[in-house]
């Protein structure tokens, strides 16, 4: 078995029995990076030195005893940065030419967990610039491709971490999902994405984008993966006021749970003509399995879907607008002239929709509907447990298919988008393959609700095993 | 319903508002590409929000404080701080000058 495609429970399990070396799964993953990463593009800063150090530390701390891992759950695991996570003396770029510069005198709270989790951190990944995009594509440090077909997009804008665990060159890689930008990465490069609640991570020192959306997730081959690292990284934060004082559950002791007699909400209005009919096979292929699993099925309306799109497109660049403020060329980066297009666009149309004359037209109105978003799920939750629904209305697109229409790009996160909104949770689970290339359905759940989520992945996943499949490279 | 469309005058009022120098291409692109999505999201209008509360966040959590001290965990060195900012001199930023003679 290649070290660097193990999952993380292997891999601890493996360092445990010192079937091999923390250094040689880093060396390993380093390999790695270094024969492909030049075609896929998901690193804009390796972490060599530091990473060789840390590893070399935990191989340390692991021959003192096992039980280390207690204390330190990813000790020795290899792990990619989105480049949105600011980390000490790590240059940060957010996927931007405005910091290319930029090295961080402090950690943000997740990373300072991570460290302390025991984590070797291998570096940063390339994104669209501030979050801004779906595909990867508006980086100013040219797009990440997708390790399942180099001429299609890896999903965005947590493009590079996607890309990065799906080709073996980490075993896990953090995101932030503001209104896809985890999930989407995971469904095209076949992996178990989290958005998590919103205030369920800190989001202290992770570039803002747009306050009231940013959440802090993370991508992984498989759900027990993705349920440690949320025991890690969840948790009130006193340097985030908007996190959440809610108890942290233990999320792995949910998995191998029944989902007999759970109820599913299957929403109609997500289940569209303009979907890739192949996909919507495929989810609803994947939704009778939850059903021989045990789970009861039933239809539920979510019915301000069709407005999603147009209240997030209002109140995201709103917010943009005022975090991107901070880029005046003075304290640090460069001019706002270094701004990208999409950059431009977001801060101008937020500009708009706050101005004195439209702010009671546009943000206000906007605000108000997303209440309704909110109540849609609210209500929802009450009849059902959770909700199942597909990722991607399409597959994988080729790179610069929507590059030059951003209405069309803005598109790719309709099924995506409302979770933000409503500040629920959501976990991509992958369901198969078209193609070659890789279909994921998403799990939702009511705030603060992720333990139900993962249950219900995992059932799902042990009966299904999707994440054995690798892309050929 | 007519849809909206920028004009160029608003698009150069936009830009001095959010401190953005754009090019003459960019300023039509932009004038063009704005006035899609503006025309897309009108479509908010024909929700009925009466009686709506608006969201202003999303936790239901209220009057977070901390104590008004100053904790070394959530403060920088001198250093620290102007080790990015390019204009650094003797503990200062040096900035453009705001008033001219």
């Amino acid at each position: 078995m290649e070290l660097n495609y193990l999952s993380i429970q292997e891999a601890v399990e493996g360092l445990k029995k010192k079937s091999f070396s923390a250094l040689e799964l880093t060396r390993a993953c380093l390999k790695q990076v270094k024969s492909i990463d030049k075609k896929i593009n998901a690193f804009l800063t390796l972490n060599e030195e530091g990473a060789l150090q840390n590893a070399k530390k935990a191989d340390e701390l692991i021959h003192t005893s096992n039980a280390i891992f207690d204390s330190r759950p990813l000790l020795g695991i290899p792990m990619g940065l989105k480049d949105l996570y600011t980390t000490e003396k790590l240059r940060t770029t957010a996927g931007s030419k405005i910091i290319e510069n930029y090295i961080p005198p402090f950690d943000a709270t997740v990373v300072r967990k991570y460290k302390e989790a025991g984590a070797v951190f291998l570096g940063k990944t390339n994104e669209d610039a501030w979050g801004h995009g779906s595909s990867g594509e508006n980086s100013d440090y040219g797009p990440t491709r997708n390790p399942y077909d180099l001429d299609r997009v890896p999903g965005g804008s947590s493009s590079g971490s996607g890309a990065a665990v799906a080709s073996g060159e980490c075993l896990i890689a953090t995101g932030t999902d503001t209104g896809s930008s985890v999930r989407l990465p995971a469904v095209y490069c076949n992996l178990v994405g989290l958005k998590p609640t919103y205030g369920r991570v800190s989001r202290y020192g992770v570039i803002a984008m747009a306050s009231s959306f940013d959440t802090i997730g993370h991508m992984t081959h498989t759900v027990y993966d993705n349920a440690k690292v949320l025991e890690v990284t969840a948790g009130q934060d006193p340097h985030d006021a908007t996190s959440s004082p809610l108890k942290v559950p233990k999320y792995t002791s949910y998995l191998g749970k029944d989902i007999k007699g759970l109820k599913i909400g299957i929403p109609k209005e997500y289940i569209v003509e303009g979907m890739d009919p192949r996909v919507k096979d495929l989810t609803l292929q994947a939704i009778e399995k939850l059903k021989s699993l045990g789970a009861t099925v039933k239809q539920i309306s979510l019915p301000h879907t069709d407005v999603a799109m147009a209240c997030y497109y209002i109140l995201v660049p709103s917010e943009v607008s005022s975090n991107l403020a901070r880029y005046d060329g003075i304290r640090y980066g460069g001019p706002r002239e270094l701004f990208g297009a999409e950059a431009k666009r977001r801060i101008m149309l937020g500009a708009y929709t706050l101005s004195s004359g439209y702010y009671d037209a546009y943000y206000l109105k906007a605000a108000k509907v997303r209440r309704l978003i909110k109540q849609d799920f609210e209500n929802v939750f009450k009849e059902v447990d959770v909700i199942v629904a597909p990722s991607s209305p399409s597959l994988p697109f080729k790179i610069g298919e929507k590059a030059n229409d951003p209405l069309q790009m803005y598109l790719s996160d309709i099924f995506l988008c409302p979770m933000n909104i409503a500040g629920v949770p959501s976990l991509n689970v992958p369901c198969g393959f078209i193609d070659g290339l890789p279909v994921g359905m998403q799990i939702i759940g009511p705030h603060f609700q992720e333990e139900i989520l993962y249950q219900v992945g995992y059932k799902f996943e042990q009966e299904t095993e999707y994440y054995k499949t690798r892309p050929k490279l | 319903m007519a849809k909206k469309i920028l004009s160029r005058v608003e698009i150069l009022h936009l830009a001095d508002l959010a401190k953005l120098k754009l090019t003459e291409e960019e300023i039509e692109k932009f004038r063009v590409q704005l006035s899609e999505i503006i025309g897309y999201i009108e479509q908010l209008n024909r929700v009925d929000t009466e009686n709506v509360e608006p969201v202003a966040q999303l936790t239901d959590l209220t009057n977070i404080s901390r104590e008004d001290t100053s904790s070394e965990a959530q403060s920088l060195t001198q250093a620290q701080t102007l080790q990015n900012a390019k204009t650094a001199k003797d503990g200062y930023i040096r900035v453009e000058a705001l008033f001219t003679e």
